[in-house]
């Protein structure tokens, strides 16, 4: 592989960071919008409150906290492999954290009270956990962070790397929570969300660092190892089947109760989210990374192996499109056993379309991911080193 | 008819399981407001100022479905009008309905199958409220006397609550406002609901919609006070709570469906 003369490797890295920085910037601007006209400007209502914004954001907070995964598998489990992959799953970490976190503050009807959230804290909202968990987040993926790159910290990153591991499984079952704990909505309300949602982070977060590993040995010239490939891709045909049986067991469980089947049948067969479901999640999402992850013609290319990965990424905004949007959508059973109507459209599904300025404030969220991210591996040293020597024997020893 | 004490276990039991994260991260967590129960409190009397609302009075609302008339908005005018609830936006499905009139037509199979209703739906002042669970801040709060309420200075707009509430009560302030009713503070990227004209009641007055309703299908009183005509009435007739089975317990009750 060639590698780029260095003048134009600098060109390239700046235009990327301006690329990346004028789109964080639109994204803010749209914010600001949003802020001045109010959500009139949106194409949230007061059926569906929560849209694309919500859809991007939680994907980068999920995706953020289960980035780490490949961090936890080398601090926390040693395997060689992954230790040289732990600073960037960091890195990533925070950037899409940040992404998300300034998506779904900027989307608040009063951004300007950021303040008040912080200083207001009520311990039986799962969003008021979030003020400490998200905090708390950063605080440990930076110290985990530094004592893996600075050598005197070194003896302490294995602590950190726990601590890191055991805040972000409680910070994605928070995630999770947010819709567990809802008792009004038929989509919701279920305890499996919390476990799903810690499942669904490891197979988005394995796949975006599938996708920005393969950029960086891209943009230096290297090529992945195939023994690291085929390990990080066992791992990724891992999770999509793990969040593809959970997704089974939770529409089945919620299919079998009465009081549900009008919901699922909704969601499922009957509506405009049926089609996200069926080929967005499940076939591009789910089958068919999988199905190009094991298929002997393409499961050891690496070129198939970020495709597939791609697709997860894919899979996982139409996943929390039909899980967000489509809960929504489905009229509140207020009545049961009635036919509602009203001038507040009880009793009528509800359409959603994002407007522009959501569109460019959910873009702004991802521009700020990667800029953060482009800005880190350029900067510090992230780029994961591999001594193949003691690769094979580490995996010699643990096969 | 209700069984408040599994709601209230659960409320307990997220609050432990939040002083559990917020123990790993912190030592301590002011714990906000506490609204303290002073001294006694009668339908029929304003509440002093500068004293605390009481929790020896349950305030509720008794609606009789039977006699709401098919077409008549007299309440919500009067709701609206009251709050200053006038906004028109181009989205009808954006603009606030702190009130609403629902039509039912029952599906039950059986003898009233095909029968309709009409009733007033608004914020049901829960006594275990999931909109004041989920808050983040703590805007979504119960006053002692049950009323459920949002304070405009605290809520940041997150609509969390407007996805607990099981009777789709609440409304976010989608667009600024004008001409607003000084007594009843509204902001844009707020959310809010029903009151139960609190304004009114702290001054010994009814409820807007109570005092508009030509039928007189609405009953507003004390739950707590055996001798008002509320409880007296829920006492001789059979009522129920809209979906009493989630156990919230609400403040506003119907008869008739």
């Amino acid at each position: 592989m060639k590698t780029l003369n260095p003048r134009h490797e600098e060109g390239l890295f700046y235009l990327l960071a301006a690329i990346g920085g004028l789109i964080s910037a639109i994204g803010l601007a749209a914010a600001l919008y949003m802020e001045h006209s109010g959500h009139v400007v949106t194409g949230m209502n007061n059926q569906i409150v929560w849209g694309l914004p919500h859809v991007v954001a939680i994907f980068l907070i999920v995706a953020a906290s289960g980035v780490l995964n490949v961090a936890s598998m080398g601090s926390v489990f040693g395997r060689v492999l992954y230790k040289s992959r732990a600073p960037l799953s960091g890195l990533l970490g925070l950037a899409m954290m940040s992404g998300g976190l300034a998506v779904i503050m900027l989307d608040l009807g009063r951004a300007d009270r950021a303040i008040v959230a912080a200083t207001h804290v009520n311990l039986t909202s799962v969003f008021g956990w979030n003020m400490i968990l998200y905090p708390v987040f950063y605080s440990l993926v930076a110290i985990y962070l530094w004592t893996m790159m600075e050598r005197r910290m070194n003896p302490y990153s294995k602590v950190a790397g726990l601590a890191t591991f055991v805040w972000r499984v409680l910070l994605t079952s928070g995630t999770g929570s947010i819709f567990a704990f809802l008792v009004a909505r038929q989509a919701y309300g279920s305890a499996l969300l919390a476990p799903m949602f810690i499942v669904m982070s490891f197979s988005w977060g394995l796949a975006v660092f599938i996708v920005v590993q393969a950029s960086m040995y891209a943009w230096n010239g290297m090529t992945l190892p195939p023994l690291i490939l085929q390990r990080l891709k066992n791992l990724l045909a891992t999770f999509i089947a793990a969040v593809l049986y959970l997704t089974a067991v939770l529409h089945l469980v919620n299919a079998y109760f009465a009081k549900n089947i009008a919901f699922e049948y909704f969601i499922l067969f009957d509506s405009e989210f049926a089609g996200s479901f069926w080929i967005g999640q499940i076939l591009i999402g789910s089958l068919l990374p999988l199905a190009l992850l094991f298929h002997p013609a393409t499961r050891s290319k690496a070129l198939w192996v970020n495709i597939a990965a791609l697709l997860v990424i894919v899979g996982a905004y139409f996943q929390l499109h039909v899980f967000i949007i489509g809960g929504q959508a489905f009229p509140l059973d207020i009545f049961p056993g009635y036919d509602v109507k009203s001038s507040f459209f009880d009793g009528a599904v509800d359409h959603y379309t994002a407007s522009l300025p959501e569109i460019l404030l959910s873009l702004g969220g991802l521009g700020i991911a990667f800029t953060m991210t482009v800005i880190g591996v350029r900067a510090l040293h992230f780029l994961p080193q591999d001594d193949i020597a003691e690769l094979e024997a580490a995996v010699r020893i643990t096969d | 008819m209700t069984a408040p004490q599994m709601p209230t276990a659960r409320r307990a039991f997220i609050a432990a399981a939040g002083a559990g994260v917020a123990g790993l991260g912190f030592t301590a967590i002011a714990p906000g407001l506490h609204l303290m129960a002073v001294g006694g409190a009668n339908a029929s009397e304003a509440r002093k100022a500068a004293s605390a609302a009481s929790s020896n009075v349950r305030w509720g609302l008794l609606i009789d479905a039977n006699k709401c008339a098919p077409g008549c908005t007299k309440c919500i005018d009067a709701c609206h009008s009251e709050n200053g609830v006038s906004e028109k936006l181009p989205d009808p499905r954006q603009n606030s309905q702190w009130i609403r009139k629902i039509e039912l037509v029952d599906r039950r199979p059986g003898k009233t199958q095909g029968h309709t209703t009409q009733l007033p739906m608004m914020c049901q002042h829960c006594a275990n409220p999931p909109c004041v669970d989920v808050c983040p801040t703590g805007a979504s709060m119960k006053r002692a006397d049950g009323i459920v309420l949002v304070d405009r200075h605290t809520c940041i707009g997150c609509r969390y609550c407007m996805m607990a509430c099981p009777y789709k009560a609440r409304s976010f302030v989608h667009a600024p406002l004008t001409e607003q009713n000084p007594e009843v503070p509204r902001g844009q990227g707020c959310v809010e609901s029903c009151t139960l004209c609190v304004h009114r009641i702290d001054k010994g007055q009814q409820p807007a919609c109570v005092e508009s309703c030509p039928e007189g299908a609405m009953t507003f009183g004390d739950l707590n006070d055996p001798d008002s005509a509320i409880a007296k009435r829920i006492a001789s007739v059979p009522t129920t709570q809209v979906r009493a089975d989630l156990r919230l317990d609400q403040g506003v009750r119907y008869e008739g469906i």
